[in-house]
């Protein structure tokens, strides 16, 4: 009598986790749908626009010129480049250190933290504008 | 056959100004058989003035002309008179046309002005007019007919019924980029007033076009562009030596088509990437143009400047007197028959900053 009820628990269990498993989310951590890559895609591409909103903003600084005045479509960014050395900051510096030495310069405004969203954002529209070309680190 | 020479006077040496004794301007002058007839110009294009509020403006872009309008009053010999190639302001409004104008008055020369789409589209070039005159127009000078159209107007439902206002109907035209933009033209009428005024003219003429697009089709992404260009090519194909000079492009380009060279000037504000650096999309450039240098953006005026240039031959012998950079003179051919660099023509003797990417 009692191995029968083990025997019952166990199915019931086994239903349990399967249904759970299946209906509701991946059991793996190496699993995903293709809701989820819908889902990430969708979350990437609404920063690379909120990205394109800041690089044509002319709010970004303090005297009404926005990045793309200078740099259409993100061109002549060469995000695929960085980290570079930067002849005249005396150093090798990523691509948000550039932004930020051009959001004070041109723009004459102040630096962005790192990790601001629209220094992000930025980044994520410079190198989706440039998606599809060959890293090369260094290059000038 | 021709002879160079250059001219290390050509500025005048007496100048206070430091800039002005720096200036490598070397000019070629082509044999031409009435040499009294010789004559110069200069030609200065997209200074962008760009109003902050108040009175305060962008000091980048007011520097940018201020030192092409300083060097010009250099020149020595002087120029017969001076172009303005549009694009004088940023977002078209009365008070950077108004600063535009006073900066430019400082001029010493006879000023003719055409119309850019950024002196345009806030109220359709009426400011504009008060200032400047009319938005095309034609004279003779020396033999040669200059023609100076309004090339940067586009379709009647963009401009007059698409936009709430005349402010943002300018903020959408002013990005280059902008996908809600429209392509230029020069359109019906006016091309029915140039076929009139080319018509008065003799074929043997040398003609001189002056516009603020570029009058061919480079690339309509960014405007490098000019819907109706076959058209306007078509009327301009029977003059034996005709030349196109155009701004917007904020960078060197040059090309021959038939008996049309064509030629792009610096900006005085900020240079523009060449289309083919934009990685998305396909884009040409002419194959006959040698490309600037690469800008150096820690040099606040590299890749700017201003243009003289000598009609010794009736075509044109361009100077791009680039500031912080070496000047380039990309001057007609008359063995080949069209425009090429005095310098970097020869596939050999490019230099690596002239690679853009």
């Amino acid at each position: 009598m009692k191995r029968i009820k083990q025997q019952c628990f166990g199915v019931i269990m086994l239903v349990i986790v399967t249904l759970l498993g299946w209906g509701v989310a991946p059991a793996m951590a190496d699993e995903f749908t293709q809701e989820d890559l819908n889902r990430w895609e969708s979350e990437y591409m609404s920063v690379v626009k909120q990205g394109r909103k800041v690089f044509t903003d002319g709010k970004l600084g303090t005297n009404g010129v926005a990045c793309a005045q200078c740099h259409p479509n993100a061109s002549n960014t060469h995000p695929e480049t960085y980290p570079k050395f930067q002849k005249q900051l005396g150093k090798v510096v990523a691509i948000w250190e550039m932004i930020n030495w051009c959001i004070r310069n041109p723009l004459e405004g102040k630096n962005l933290a790192a990790d601001d969203p629209r220094m992000v954002a930025m980044q994520a529209y410079i190198l989706h504008e440039r998606r599809g070309v060959k890293l090369q680190p260094g290059k000038h | 056959m021709s002879k160079s020479f250059t001219r290390r006077d050509f500025i005048k040496s007496t100048s206070a100004l430091t800039a002005a004794s720096t200036l490598p301007i070397s000019m070629v002058e082509l044999a031409f058989a009435d040499s009294s007839q010789n004559f110069t110009f200069a030609h200065i294009s997209d200074s962008h003035i760009q109003h902050i509020k108040g009175t305060k403006f962008v000091r980048n872009w007011d520097r940018g002309l201020i030192r092409a309008v300083a060097e010009t009053n250099l020149l020595n010999p002087k120029p017969d008179f001076v172009i303005y190639g549009g694009d004088l302001a940023q977002l078209g409004s009365k008070p950077e046309l108004d600063r535009g104008a006073e900066i430019m008055s400082a001029l010493n020369y006879k000023t003719y002005y055409s119309m850019g789409e950024h002196d345009y589209y806030e109220d359709l070039g009426e400011y504009w007019s008060k200032l400047f005159g009319k938005h095309y127009y034609s004279f003779d000078h020396k033999g040669v007919h200059f023609v100076v159209l309004n090339s940067i107007l586009t379709y009647d439902e963009w401009t007059y019924d698409r936009w709430p206002t005349g402010k943002q109907r300018m903020l959408e035209m002013a990005g280059i980029d902008n996908p809600n933009g429209s392509p230029f033209m020069v359109g019906e009428k006016q091309r029915n007033w140039l076929q009139k005024d080319l018509a008065k003219v003799n074929k043997s003429t040398p003609l001189v076009v002056i516009s603020h697009s570029p009058l061919q089709k480079i690339w309509k992404g960014w405007n490098f562009w000019t819907e109706d260009a076959e058209e306007v090519q078509e009327l301009l194909k029977p003059f034996k030596k005709t030349t196109v000079i155009y701004g917007h492009v904020h960078q060197i380009q040059y090309n021959q088509i038939g008996n049309i060279s064509f030629h792009a000037v610096m900006a005085t504000a900020w240079p523009w990437p060449y289309p083919a650096t934009y990685a998305q999309a396909e884009q040409y450039l002419p194959k006959l143009t040698i490309p600037m240098n690469r800008a150096d953006p820690f040099h606040e005026r590299d890749a700017t400047g201003w243009q003289f240039i000598n009609m010794g031959n009736g075509n044109v012998d361009m100077h791009y007197t680039l500031n912080e950079n070496a000047s380039r003179t990309v001057a007609f051919n008359t063995k080949t028959g069209q425009p090429e660099d005095m310098g970097y023509q020869a596939e050999n003797n490019r230099i690596p900053p002239q690679s853009h990417y």
